[in-house]
């Protein structure tokens, strides 16, 4: 057992490059013969071609084959057209499951860009910078799934009277003696909420990271003009400071929405969807292993897909325009 | 550049040719018969199963003397979340030799799509009939084909109690559904909260409560009806399910009845919900649980003796017609690699000296009826034992029965409802509608 074990690390390790270069080797032996302007025009195709037909084995080939499934019955064996696009816009638990994943999209990015952003603002200013920024950016080395199992100790509830030992109710019930405990996480009206102050907590440090360095880059001279014409610091905020960074702030907030559109350790974690807490990656999973639907899974993954397609453009556009302006 | 070229390109021929040597080489997993002997000798045996901890010990343990005696090597792999790992295995096409099953439901549909191997051609059936009552086979059985053997089993929907507690409020233990119901009321009357209930299980949470239902659904309607339920052959919305929906409600969504209210009622994690009944001045009185629930207590509260500080009795009858009808649950497991090793392996699953190690070792029972009495550890377990060696209707947890998604949103509903009894119409209405489409 063992033994296969180490023969396939080996053909992983040593067996891939070395395919790859005896590839290019044969390659450019090949072309070789070829009149210099065949060859200028074949190489580039030659080199990628490894990569192309990987990409289009483990990245298009699936896409294709799941627009295909989405389309499909459960076990894939009847088309049923947009049946179950249709279901995920009419039945009452998807359309909870959407619901949430708004929830997620606009106050997830809008909470974790400004907390970035006035964090990051904020600490310029301040001596101690590295210190802070370092607590701040902590959160991000920890994975979803610890996040979300230390967090489920902090949400823990034990009832009036007896000792809280989650850290949320402890500190509010020896705050405010009126304090009822809360069991946030099953509470319908705030359950969504709790989870998605987790999801903040772990990225405002990677939004601070970025606008904080983006904000060091606007030039002295242009703030320092600013406050010799006598402009309060508020004012040198949102008409120096905002309009430079703004394309940093685009990317971040693009960043964050494609990854908070697939958000799905957190809730999985910590209430895996139950009372109305469910999102779309979530019941993806469900449905695929659980449920046994392909079609549904498979129609609720183009959904996502085509969430982000359009996110996804505007970054790349962005990427664009800066490598232009280099 | 171009020698370099050259000289890395010779290097990685040799690499390559030396990895497709090696990985063509003969591999040493290759079953080997010793002369005349009917067990295969060395080899492997890939098991995927959801036992950690101490039953992972004491599986180890068990499959000891297996590997002694045959050189086969047992090589386990465990998952806590063994629905989606097991799928996703078979699909691709590599599944393990031999696996755990995530519940009979799930079960028929590996043995419909060809996945699982018929054990009528692995076992001895004349010794196994003589060993496993027929239920617990038929529980195993697909379209007449046996597929599934249980290795342990627990019983549902015993009820839990503090002997000490219940004799300081003069209490005696309730031996049917309507003394239990007048000693829980008079509990509340003075002021103490009977029930203590915990349903948060992570990616499970609710299953507690399916339990629940179940049990009082089986007294109140019986096998056959309990059977059509979980068959999908009666409706969520009809008078039967409402019915038990409704009893369990009076205790689970009264924060009279229940400790802490429907706050600690969903965020209590299940294997810490008995603990109320034995803190110092108990908060709860009574604890519907599985047998497995006694090693959590002892987990919890390790000076306590088994029988003398904490005791159970079984779920009071509802209708007398089916007083002597029980539920339980327990691990099946299957083959769905036909190898030897496999075939070896699974026939010592099922031997009473394997399922033994399980009973001493941590408490589980054992369906196989030749495990004897000795080997269960503690009077409780031997208790438990008694019931299911002597109950005529022995029914299978119908929530597992189900199929996955019906399952998925029974559980659920567990939840929505205590969090919102008055909704339960709407709960109830949605299931209905799962069920449709479930089936």
């Amino acid at each position: 057992m063992i033994f296969t074990v180490i023969v396939l690390a080996l053909i992983a390790i040593v067996g891939v490059p070395a395919g790859l270069t005896l590839y290019l080797f044969f390659v450019e032996k090949g072309i070789s013969k070829l009149s210099p302007k065949y060859r200028k025009k074949m190489r580039p195709w030659l080199w990628l071609a490894p990569a192309l037909i990987i990409l289009t084995v483990f990245l298009l080939y699936p896409v294709i084959n799941t627009i295909v499934l989405s389309l499909m019955n459960e076990d894939s064996t009847e088309f049923v057209g947009l049946k179950n696009y249709i279901g995920i816009f009419t039945e009452s638990d998807m359309l909870i499951v959407l619901r949430n994943n708004a929830l997620w999209l606009v106050f997830f990015t809008l909470v974790t860009v400004t907390f970035g952003l006035l964090i990051a603002v904020l600490t310029d200013r301040v001596k101690y910078e590295a210190v802070a920024k370092a607590l701040i950016f902590l959160p991000m080395a920890i994975s979803f799934v610890a996040a979300g199992v230390i967090w489920k100790f902090m949400y823990e509830f034990k009832p009036k009277g007896t000792p809280q030992i989650g850290t949320i109710n402890a500190a509010l019930t020896s705050l405010f003696h009126s304090f009822e405990p809360q069991a946030w996480l099953f509470n319908p009206k705030i359950n969504n909420w709790a989870l998605i102050v987790v999801g903040i907590w772990m990225w405002t440090g990677f939004a601070m990271v970025i606008l904080s360095a983006s904000i060091k880059n606007i030039p002295k001279e242009i703030v320092e003009a600013a406050r010799i014409d006598g402009a309060p610091e508020l004012q040198i905020f949102v008409r120096i400071t905002l309009p430079l960074i703004k394309p940093t702030i685009v990317v971040v907030t693009t960043t964050l929405i494609i990854n908070v559109l697939k958000i799905f350790d957190i809730v999985y974690v910590m209430t895996n969807g139950i009372l109305g807490t469910e999102v779309i990656a979530n019941r993806m999973y469900k449905e695929m292993f659980n449920f046994l639907n392909f079609g549904m899974a498979g129609a609720l993954a183009v959904l996502l897909l085509i969430a982000i397609i359009p996110v996804m453009l505007m970054n790349i556009r962005r990427f664009g325009e800066g490598a232009k302006r280099r | 550049m171009k020698k370099l070229l050259k000289s890395v390109s010779v290097a990685a021929a040799i690499a390559m040719a030396l990895t497709v040597v090696l990985f063509i080489a003969p591999q040493r997993d290759s079953t080997l018969y010793a002369a005349g002997e009917r067990v295969p000798v060395g080899g492997t045996v890939k098991v995927l199963a959801v036992w950690g901890g101490q039953e992972l010990d004491v599986f180890n343990e068990m499959a000891k003397p297996f590997e002694e005696e045959t050189g086969i090597r047992v090589q386990y792999e465990g998952t806590r979340d063994i629905n989606a790992i097991l799928t996703t295995r078979v699909q691709a096409g590599n599944p393990p030799d031999i696996a755990v099953l995530p519940g009979p439901g799930k079960m028929a549909e590996f043995a419909r799509a060809g996945n699982l191997v018929d054990l009528g051609t692995v076992l001895d059936m004349g010794q196994i009939r003589k060993d496993y009552a027929k239920g617990w086979l038929d529980m195993g059985t697909v379209d007449g084909k046996l597929v599934g053997v249980f290795v342990k089993v627990a019983i549902k929907g015993l009820i839990w109690y503090n002997p000490k507690a219940l004799e300081q409020e003069g209490i005696k233990i309730p031996t049917t559904s309507d003394e239990l119901k007048a000693t829980s009321e008079r509990l509340a009357r003075r002021g103490k909260t009977p029930w203590s209930i915990g349903l948060e299980s992570g990616a499970a949470s609710g299953w507690v409560g399916t339990d629940w239902l179940e049990n009082i659904f089986l007294r109140m309607h019986g096998p056959q009806k309990y059977k059509d339920w979980y068959e999908g052959k009666l409706a969520w919305t009809s008078s039967e399910v409402r019915s038990a929906w409704d009893t369990w409600g009076q205790i689970a969504t009264n924060p009279n009845m229940v400790y802490g209210g429907k706050q600690y009622v969903l965020s209590t994690n299940f294997g810490q919900a008995a603990a109320p009944l034995f803190y110092d001045t108990p908060e709860a009185y009574f604890h519907m649980q599985a047998s497995f629930i006694q090693s959590f207590i002892l987990d919890q509260f390790p000076t306590l003796k088994p029988g003398e500080d904490f005791n159970f009795f079984g779920f009071p009858p509802i209708n007398p017609a089916y007083a002597n009808a029980v539920e339980a649950a327990g691990d099946l497991v299957g083959i769905f690699n036909d190898t030897p090793q496999a075939r070896a392996f699974i026939e010592y699953l099922t031997t009473p000296e394997a399922q033994s190690y399980w009973t001493s070792g941590t408490g589980a029972l054992s369906a196989n009826r030749n495990v004897s009495l000795v080997f269960y550890p503690d009077v409780l377990s031997k208790n438990a034992a008694r019931i299911l060696q002597k109950a005529d209707m022995v029914v299978f947890d119908a929530s597992d029965m189900m199929p996955g998604e019906m399952n998925n949103a029974f559980w659920s509903a567990i939840m929505s409802y205590v969090q919102n009894p008055a909704k339960l119409d709407s709960i109830l209405t949605d299931l209905e509608r799962t069920r449709r489409r479930a089936y």
